[in-house]
């Protein structure tokens, strides 16, 4: 089939090619120093800071996007939000990378309208306080751009899938609101949103273009320090690069690994 | 039941802020190019700089082949695999999905490594090459999303039936999946297709890596050197997003009357 053999040349191949490039030595040999390497003090800061990053967008964006989206379906807000909200979903799921960096320069940079507002008719100087959108937070912000609706967009069918029927059975059993949340419709909920935090997860841990547009590869994040790596060897240690990235595949290979055993576990739970 | 509704409206008022803030941002930047007056000055330097024209006509030609190729190796494997190998979908799906869990730099590199010019498939060794490869990595990047958009269009169709009519009729296997198959599911392709375009048009790390003069290693060097037309382009790009998000919405909207109609 064509398609396996392209999967196998574009996809397993070259993956599996990095991975045992991470355990070779330049002559071909086996080795663990690569990987050892990796214990380089700015690659270690390289990779907890991409995997703080990564976590504390795909948490707040799970969060917030959860929050949106069962304000539109359940919270009894006008119907007719609900489709242009989806569509503006989709369309900001996908406005990612050096565009979106533009938008939040213009609006937060140093002379961004946003910044000069606050500062010239409420006289609070952004920057002044210690703000700065080239920034750990400063990247979450904007990284929440494609994070809350990628959330809303995963998150809303499997609200309409919650039945009334659960909630007046529990609310004729005596339920509180918070009760019918906790007991009933977040534990149903709970596999869906477990897997969309994995995503978002994976998501922002190999998103690049959005960092590179903003700071101009200076925030030291694993896929920028991948990127120089391979544009110049700049660790001066070509099989680095290899154990690099076969560092990002065991992180987002561990974060969906996590994903699927909670799952087992909480399916387990709504059989 | 009040506070429930006060609080969503809350968080969806909030949410509101955060969304349209920098699109107001973005827009208002765009055409501050000339001072002391608002003006598209930042638009027409954009549009008449010859390099915008050749990376943008670029990217869609790239994004057109990324299409035509993932249409090509995508239909006949869902139907495929649907209509014989029902016991093979958990792998096709497993491979569908892994674009999302490894990250892309990573997939490049190993294109870099694996193809090189001193490779038994020396892809990089000629521009020509590198294109045809870039367009292979665009398919992968693209392939969950299609292979969803694809996969989710055959299930709507009884696809068993429909192959045994036209096998019946004397089809072979070509006919029924361009003729019979491809019209059946050409909404879902359809979507996919404008998800494809949306998404390579605005790729950067590959093309980047790859060394190719595609749209999105000209607007990081935009925004490295100019001020107010990385803004301009921006709002550009967005347009365009929007224009593929809302070309889906119709299309599927339009093919829901059709077949009610039917």
């Amino acid at each position: 089939m064509p398609f396996l053999l392209f999967a196998v040349l574009f996809l397993l191949l070259p993956t599996l090619n990095i991975v045992l490039g991470a355990f070779r030595t330049q002559t071909g040999t086996f080795t663990l120093q690569n990987i050892y390497n990796l214990t380089n003090p700015r690659i270690i800061a390289a990779f907890w800071v991409s995997i703080q990053l990564s976590f504390a967008s795909a948490l707040i964006g799970c969060v917030l996007g959860f929050v949106i989206a069962a304000g539109v379906t359940l919270g009894g807000l006008p119907s007719w939000l609900r489709a242009p909200m989806l569509t503006f979903s989709g369309v900001a799921s996908n406005f990612a990378g050096v565009p979106l960096s533009f938008a939040f320069i213009a609006t937060l940079g140093r002379v961004g309208i946003l910044t000069i507002i606050l500062r010239d008719w409420f006289g609070i100087n952004l920057y002044g306080m210690g703000f700065n959108l080239i920034s750990f937070w400063g990247l979450v912000l904007v990284y929440l751009y494609f994070q809350i609706p990628l959330m809303i967009l995963i998150i809303t069918p499997a609200l309409d899938g919650l039945k009334r029927e659960w909630r007046e059975a529990a609310s004729i059993m005596g339920a509180s609101g918070f009760q019918y949340w906790r007991m009933v419709a977040l534990p149903v909920l709970w596999p869906s949103i477990l897997g969309t935090m994995a995503l978002l997860f994976a998501n922002s841990f190999g998103a690049i273009a959005t960092a590179v547009a903003l700071t101009g590869s200076q925030l030291a994040i694993v896929p920028i320090v991948l990127f120089n790596q391979i544009r110049g060897d700049v660790l001066q240690d070509p099989q680095l690069g290899y154990a690099i990235a076969f560092g990002m595949i065991v992180v987002t290979g561990i974060t969906n690994l996590i994903y699927i055993v909670l799952r087992v576990r909480s399916e387990r739970w709504s059989k | 039941m009040k506070t429930t509704r006060f609080w969503s409206y809350a968080a969806f008022i909030a949410g509101l802020i955060y969304f349209v803030v920098p699109l107001i941002g973005m827009f208002e930047f765009s055409l501050r190019k000339r001072r002391g007056e608002y003006s598209f000055d930042a638009y027409t330097s954009v549009l008449n700089d010859p390099q915008f024209q050749q990376t943008f006509l670029y990217s869609v030609a790239l994004s057109i082949c990324t299409i035509l190729l993932g249409v090509l190796l995508i239909v006949p494997t869902a139907y495929w695999v649907r209509l014989k190998l029902p016991r093979m979908r958990p792998v096709i799906e497993f491979i569908t999905l892994l674009p999302l869990v490894i990250p892309p730099i990573v997939i490049v590199f190993g294109y870099i490594r694996l193809y090189n010019t001193s490779s038994w498939l020396p892809f990089t060794g000629t521009a020509m090459g590198t294109n045809v490869l870039l367009t292979f990595g665009y398919a992968v990047l693209a392939l969950p999303y299609m292979y969803r958009a694809v996969d989710t269009g055959l299930r709507a169709i009884d696809i068993a039936t429909l192959t045994e009519a036209a096998q019946s009729l004397g089809a072979g296997w070509v006919t029924i999946i361009w003729r019979v198959i491809l019209p059946n599911v050409l909404v879902a392709v359809l979507s996919g297709a404008f998800l494809t375009f949306a998404i390579v048009i605005g790729e950067y790390v590959m093309s980047a890596l790859l060394d190719r003069p595609a749209f999105g290693p000209y607007l990081v060097w935009i925004g490295a050197n100019k001020a107010y037309e990385p803004s301009a382009l921006a709002v550009m790009t967005f347009a365009i997003t929007w224009a593929c998000m809302g070309l889906i919405q119709l299309i599927t909207r339009f093919s829901k009357h059709t077949r009610a109609m039917a």
